[in-house]
Parts: structure tokens; C-alpha cells; sequence
């Protein structure tokens, strides 16, 4: 039996600031399980100096530990080095080498603050199975959110379902869903059975690819929008998780809230969480020292 | 902070949202609702304050619709929001 493809499967990334001399550096760590994806960051003294970013497994201590792990991998770094861990992410309070768990509103908060700079007021999180939108302050300070995580419309696990349905690799959807005539219609925005169901009749009908997932792209950023407007889109804007790395939902959201979206990050956009876990493990372990 | 808790689907938005600056943390809507969707403590989102404010629980953000319908029918202002001194919560639906 050959084995089936699995197009969903996105690039997983891990990055080590090497110019960075641990020597005498107080090491905090972060750690993001998410529905679909989990990130380990870790600061020396305040700075990024090494993230991972993995799948989730099944078992949310064990992927808790495969990130933090990944983070460390050839660095000269143990388990031990670090002083303070902050959990975050649906799997927060399962992250047995954490000193604390905190929301990962909080930390997408402070994440983005830190990734996008003090400028940035609302952040979008399209994660694997929700949705937030966050106002922040310039210090990354939440004011006000908001967060669906009842309806899988709009999330990445429905672009994987997508991306396995059309046998297009997630990687190239954004760019593929502009290669097309014409912009077509959205297909339904509240569902993603439905919008599936949606999609298979309009391939039978001889809607080339491209333009299925260009419907699809499209009403993901409708839905998206549709929960924007409860909170409204404050400048700046930027987009962290997994959803900002496709560019066919991030230009048609951009179109739609008349408003430019800040450049995705060099860093991966999808470690946010973790990385403002790492933050506040910066700032609780200076806290509990003074 | 304005904390929306809640969720939106196919049939509308449902969130109760609670102004964390203007809550004061009396357990007032704690005490109103008949069915535990309030509770009070910690602010879980601003890691470092010590204000105890109202949130709605984990339990019941995915259900409010259902939950809260009995307190809310027709124009009736439901017991949650007339217990709120500081005029903290107000209701989507």
C-alpha cells in the first residue's frame, strides 16, 4: 500500500541565536501547547536566544517536554539552566517543569509586543483550533480581547482539512489561491464540514483548485473579520500563529479590514505565546528576586 | 481591560463582557446568578495585578446562550447586570 501524502503537514522550525555568550545569563523559558502546534522559547537575560516550534502530540506533558528539548538541542543548555518556566496554551497547566501557567492572551499579548514593537495595538492570533483578538498597550499590556475557540470557521486545523482535501501542500496555499482568473464567491464562513461539503460539490462542478481555495482563503478572512468587528482593529496590526504565514487569508483579511497588516515577523510567527511566556518568566523570576 | 468571554456561531454573537478597570471585585454578580456563570478572582490575563475582578467561568463560556436564556427574556435586564454597582457587565444578545 503506498503511503497517503499528508499536505497538511506544516514546516516545523527551530532557530539559536549563536552570537549570543550564555556566560553568567539568566535563563527563562516559555512554553505554548497548543491544539495543534507547541513552541518552546528560550531568553538569556530578556533576549531570544534559541525557539522551537513542533506539532502537538497527544499527550500534552510529553509534547511540552519534546518542545522545550527542541529548543535546547545543540545549545550547551539542560533542563536545569533554566530558572524560570512559564506555561501557556490550552495544555498550560500541563507542562510539568513550569513554575506557573498564564493565558495565552497575556502572552500573545506580550509576545507581540516584543516581536512587533511597542506600535502594535491589536493582535490577531489564528491559531490551530481558535481565534483571539487582542488590544494592547505599548508595554503589551491587554485592554481589551476577545476569543472564539467554540467554532472551528476560521482556524488553521480547517485550512489543513482544506489543504488535505485539495492535495495542495499547506505551504503553497496562499500563493496558489491567487493564481486565478477571477475572485470567486466564499464558500459558507460558518462551518468547515459544511464549507468542505461546499468545496467537494464545487470540484465536481469543475471549479479548478486554485479557485476552490481561493473561496476557501476568502472566507476564512470574512469569518475572521466578522469577529474583528465586536473589538474593532486598532493601528497597528499584526497577525501571529499559524494562519499568518498564508498569505491568501492574511491579503484578503487585509483587504477587507482596510487596514495594512504589519510584516510577519523574522522569527516565526507562530511562537508568540511561548515567547511571551518567556517574558513573563523573565519578569516574575526578577520579581520574586527583589 | 475589556474581557470578552464568550463565543460567536452560526446563530449570533454571545459574550458577556466585564470592564476589569471599572469591576471592583464585590461578588455581587456572583451571589445575582442563579447558575454559577459568574465567579471572582484572580485577574488571569494581567499576570501581575492583585484586583480580584469577576470573570465568567471555564465551564460556561461555550454555553451561554443556553445557560443565561432563562434570565433573559424579552427586555429583561438579566440579575448579573442589575447586581453591577460600577455598571462592569454588559451583555452581546
Amino acid at each position: 500500500m503506498t503511503e497517503k501524502p499528508e499536505f497538511w503537514r506544516w514546516t516545523e522550525s527551530r532557530w539559536t541565536n549563536s552570537d549570543i555568550d550564555l556566560k553568567g545569563k539568566v535563563i527563562t523559558a516559555g512554553v505554548d501547547v497548543g491544539s495543534v502546534s507547541s513552541q518552546g522559547v528560550i531568553l538569556a537575560d530578556g533576549e531570544l536566544y534559541a525557539y522551537s516550534n513542533m506539532r502537538t502530540g497527544s499527550d500534552s506533558p510529553d509534547s511540552a517536554m519534546k518542545a522545550i528539548n527542541w529548543a535546547m538541542e545543540k545549545t550547551e543548555l539542560n533542563l536545569e539552566d533554566i530558572v524560570y518556566t512559564v506555561g501557556t496554551g490550552y495544555g498550560r497547566v500541563n507542562v510539568p517543569f513550569s513554575q506557573r501557567a498564564i493565558t495565552e492572551i497575556a502572552c500573545h499579548a506580550r509576545g507581540g509586543n516584543f516581536m512587533y514593537g511597542p506600535t502594535v495595538r491589536t493582535i490577531l492570533d489564528m491559531g490551530g483550533q481558535d481565534c483571539k483578538a487582542i488590544h494592547c498597550d505599548e508595554r503589551g499590556k491587554v485592554t481589551n480581547f476577545l476569543m472564539n475557540d467554540k467554532c472551528a470557521a476560521g482556524t488553521g486545523r480547517g485550512m489543513e482539512v482544506f489543504a488535505d482535501l485539495l492535495g495542495v501542500s499547506i505551504n503553497d496555499v496562499g500563493d496558489l489561491s491567487f493564481d486565478i482568473d477571477e475572485e470567486p464567491q466564499p464558500v459558507s464562513s460558518t462551518c468547515v464540514v459544511y464549507a468542505k461539503t461546499e468545496a467537494t460539490g464545487l470540484l465536481r462542478e469543475g471549479w479548478p483548485k486554485n479557485k476552490v481555495l481561493a473561496a476557501y482563503c476568502s472566507a476564512m478572512a470574512h469569518r475572521i473579520m466578522t469577529l474583528l468587528e465586536r473589538i474593532g482593529v486598532e493601528e497597528d496590526f499584526a497577525i501571529t500563529g499559524g494562519i499568518s504565514k498564508n498569505k491568501g487569508v492574511v491579503k484578503r483579511l487585509e483587504k477587507e479590514v482596510g487596514i495594512k497588516i504589519m510584516e510577519t515577523s523574522k522569527y516565526d510567527p507562530q511562537i508568540a505565546g511561548a515567547l511571551g511566556a518567556a517574558l513573563f518568566a523573565k519578569a516574575l523570576h526578577d520579581k520574586g528576586k527583589k | 481591560m475589556l474581557a470578552n468571554y464568550g463565543y460567536k456561531d452560526g446563530s449570533g454573537d454571545y459574550f458577556i463582557t466585564i470592564d476589569t478597570d471599572k469591576c471592583n471585585g464585590c461578588r455581587k454578580c456572583v451571589e445575582a446568578c442563579p447558575y454559577g456563570v459568574m465567579a471572582v478572582g484572580e485577574d488571569e490575563n494581567d499576570p501581575f495585578s492583585d484586583q480580584e475582578v469577576a470573570f465568567v467561568t471555564e465551564a460556561e463560556r461555550k454555553k451561554i446562550k443556553y445557560t443565561c436564556a432563562p434570565c433573559k427574556p424579552g427586555d429583561t435586564i438579566p440579575p448579573c447586570i442589575n447586581a453591577c454597582e460600577p455598571d462592569a457587565i454588559t451583555h452581546s444578545w
